[in-house]
């Protein structure tokens, strides 16, 4: 994914294949997720003792300051290993968010414990709809002497079950679709008013429906300059989408090899799978739609460093857009090519296959992203 | 990093606007139209007239090393170069001789086959066209059948050829032919091809035009009827033809891609769009076609940096470029069907707008089904798209 590593990032590959191969096989993979509870991760500690959950953040608040091209590196082999963590919503969203817009007492308050592991964040902004829309916000907060009073509902809080603490975005002026005026508020876990209808996701991860009851938090909640959340918030979903491309090619580029074994073993008609060449071809169209997807999100990590908005925007979607659309097709064929062992739950194919589509519908869908891209053209239409 | 910062040194951005800005004041103007036409069917003279203004300028056969007269320039430069030619519309540089035999005879040939043939391409003076595919040996090449019979009398030693070449690109407007004759029948079908240069004036030789469903003339077939070639016009040993084309075929490795000349293409897709507006009073249509803008502007992003990661990866670029030949051609057919669809009615039209200028709303679209028939050849030609996946199923996938 990276070209030309450092012999840091060298040496943070391998380990990471070790964790891989080792410590998070597709069994022992299996025996987590069973013994699994809303609460407890048997995965996270080994994430944070490995420093992982440190590595991206910045060292001024016990992180080990790594770059983007870190950040990718680390998601694509959890893409590999289709790990089940938190490591995105709070990781990649919540020190993205807290790094730029939280005050110096939230950063230094939330950041190490992001890094040591100690402190899990949920990012809470998608609504009713349903649709990836960040600007669209119609939870509301009201100033009530020096505190906000938040009322509302969101939807796929992912790891919002477990989360300490939550990001939530809310409403403090304007219409429900300005871009004005939504602010952005660190809640604790456990608030009166605050109540979560939680669920595990398809990809055996986690995530809530939260209800917003007169939710009350004082002015120092606030993450950032009340009504000007919009631009923080879509910086976060920017690193969170460009870090989901890179995990999608890394369990794309898993389900590749994944195929590629199974057809040069799978013997029928007294022959290969392999050796037919309508298969063949097949394959090839794998192999080349995730080298594509691996350009693109390439491009995209490379821009997170941007500072121009427009461009970062432009790179991530058209990554997230093709990555999805890539997504659908590789995942599907891998496990067409299969045939029925991997519709088996007992087989990963199917299993990674979940997590691409589920990767599709988080932070945007290809249809999102397509049009996103096409706003952000220097002189759209 | 992006992996296309390596073009962002002060150097090849310098080189970069040297190079459109010469193109821009240096290219003749009724070329450019014919370009922006998506012509590949220009005539001798055009390709020669451009050619010698980039031979004036020292830019002729970029690729060639300075003691053939090239201007030796590295990868880098040349990909900058091939990028901004495409996009300043100018055509496409005389690949038979410049790209192919050229670096070929300067691989395999004699001192006199390079003092020969090295100078008549790069001033271009002498045109080539390639004799490989045969009716019968299409993307089975080696099972070419076109015969080379070794004769000898009072004038020399020398090679009587028989037989028949398809589809040969530019047959008619070529002075010189190089090609694959068959010396040998007796052993494994790879063996027993001699790679020999011929002139085409020379008695015995017939080209008969093959016309393409929409109108243009690019192929030929060409007949040979005990044509007599010399023997020292042979490059390489007898019958050890076939390693010859084999590297030959592997220095196509600009451009086959397509990335260039698709943006430029996409480019003039969305100039038009924009500036005729054919969908204002269809605004679900409009939205639709610049969603499939979108795709492929994306698609071909990707395309871009997978081109450059093969290409400057380090090392030579493997049969994993087989898929940017598949996937440049199908996005370059999928540009130019959209264009055909965006110019509705107008493109039913078989005829060309000679009219054409740069202004794009004064342009109807009447044209765009021409490229939309003719580039279907693409995924045909060079290796189809069908055997470029079967080289990456094998030599990359191992299947």
């Amino acid at each position: 994914m990276i070209a030309n590593l450092t012999e840091e990032q060298r040496l943070l590959q391998e380990s990471l294949e070790r964790f891989r191969q080792l410590d998070y096989t597709f069994e022992k993979r299996r025996a987590h997720l069973a013994k699994l509870g809303a609460q407890d991760d048997p995965a996270w500690a080994m994430l944070a003792e490995m420093g992982w959950l440190a590595a991206t953040l910045p060292e001024e608040h016990g992180g080990l300051g790594g770059s983007n091209a870190d950040l990718a590196l680390l998601m694509e082999q959890f893409g590999r290993a289709l790990l089940v963590s938190a490591f995105v919503p709070s990781v990649v969203l919540g020190g993205t968010i807290l790094r730029r817009a939280g005050t110096a007492a939230q950063r230094a308050a939330h950041l190490p414990a992001i890094a040591e592991g100690r402190e899990k964040l949920a990012l809470a902004y998608l609504e009713s709809t349903g649709q990836h829309a960040p600007g669209v916000v119609t939870t509301r907060a009201a100033r009530d002497g020096g505190d906000f009073v938040i009322d509302g509902a969101k939807t796929a809080v992912l790891y919002g079950n477990c989360a300490d603490h939550l990001l939530i975005t809310a409403r403090t002026s304007g219409g429900d679709a300005d871009a004005a005026g939504i602010s952005l508020f660190l809640v604790p876990a456990g608030t009166p008013g605050l109540s979560a209808d939680t669920y595990r996701t398809h990809d055996d991860g986690w995530a809530a429906n939260l209800a917003l009851t007169s939710v009350r938090v004082p002015a120092s909640a606030l993450v950032g300059a009340e009504g000007s959340a919009l631009p923080t918030i879509e910086v976060a979903l920017d690193a969170g989408a460009a870090a989901l491309c890179a995990e999608a090619v890394g369990a794309m580029w898993t389900l590749h090899d994944l195929t590629l074994d199974y057809l040069k073993v799978r013997k029928q008609f007294g022959a290969t799978l392999g050796s037919f060449q309508a298969l063949q071809h097949r394959m090839v169209d794998i192999y080349m739609r995730c080298q594509l997807a691996q350009s693109a999100t390439m491009a995209a990590v490379a821009a997170l460093d941007s500072s121009d908005a427009r461009m970062r925007g432009r790179a991530v979607s058209a990554a997230k857009a093709l990555v999805g659309r890539t997504a659908r097709q590789v995942g599907e064929d891998a496990v067409q090519l299969h045939g029925g062992i991997a519709m088996t739950d007992e087989y990963a194919a199917g299993h990674y296959f979940k997590r691409l589509a589920m990767i599709r519908l988080t932070f945007g869908d290809e249809e999102f992203h397509l049009d996103r891209y096409r706003s952000l053209e220097e002189s759209p239409r | 990093m992006d992996v296309r910062q390596r073009f962002e040194t002060a150097e090849l951005k310098a080189f970069r606007a040297e190079v459109r800005d010469f193109v821009r004041t240096a290219l003749p103007d009724d070329i450019r139209r014919k370009v922006a036409q998506e012509r590949m069917d220009l005539p001798r003279e055009d390709q020669q007239r451009w050619h010698k203004i980039l031979r004036t300028k020292g830019w002729a056969c970029p690729g060639w090393p300075r003691e053939h007269g090239g201007p030796g320039f590295g990868d880098d430069q040349r990909y900058v170069l091939e990028r901004e030619i495409a996009l300043g519309d100018a055509p496409r540089s005389m690949i038979y001789g410049e790209g192919m035999l050229g670096p070929t005879v300067m691989a395999y040939g004699t001192a006199d086959q390079k003092r020969q043939i090295l100078p008549g391409i790069l001033e271009g003076d002498v045109l080539w066209c390639q004799g490989f595919s045969e009716p019968n040996a299409g993307s089975d090449l080696a099972s070419l059948q076109c015969k080379a019979e070794r004769r000898s009398d009072a004038a020399g030693e020398h090679y009587i050829l028989n037989g028949t070449k398809m589809w040969t690109s530019e047959g008619h407007i070529a002075d010189w032919m190089f090609g694959l004759f068959r010396t040998d029948n007796s052993g494994r079908k790879q063996e027993g091809i001699t790679f020999l240069t011929l002139d085409l004036k020379s008695p015995g030789v017939t080209i008969r035009p093959i016309l393409l469903f929409e109108g243009t003339h690019e192929v030929n077939q060409v007949f040979f009827d005990n044509v007599r070639v010399p023997v020292a016009n042979r490059l390489g040993e007898e019958h050890k033809g076939w390693g010859i084309a084999k590297y030959l075929l592997s220095l196509e490795r600009f451009g086959t891609a397509e990335v260039s000349r698709s943006m430029a293409s996409l480019a003039r897709l969305k100039r038009f769009l924009r500036e005729r507006d054919p969908f204002r009073h269809a605004p679900a249509q409009k939205d639709a076609v610049w969603r499939r803008v979108a795709q492929l502007e994306i698609e071909l992003d990707a395309l871009e940096i997978t081109e450059v990661r093969f290409l400057f990866g380090g090392g030579e670029a493997g049969p994993e470029s087989s898929m940017l030949k598949v996937r440049g051609t199908e996005i370059q057919g999928d540009i130019f069907e959209l264009a055909m669809t965006c110019a509705g009615g107008h493109a039913l039209a078989a005829r060309r707008d000679e009219t054409a200028t740069d202004d794009q709303a004064a342009r109807t679209g009447q044209d765009t089904a021409y490229p939309y028939f003719n580039f279907r050849k693409t995924p045909i030609y060079a290796g189809s798209n069908e055997i470029q996946r079967n080289i990456v199923a094998k030599a990359v996938l191992g299947l």
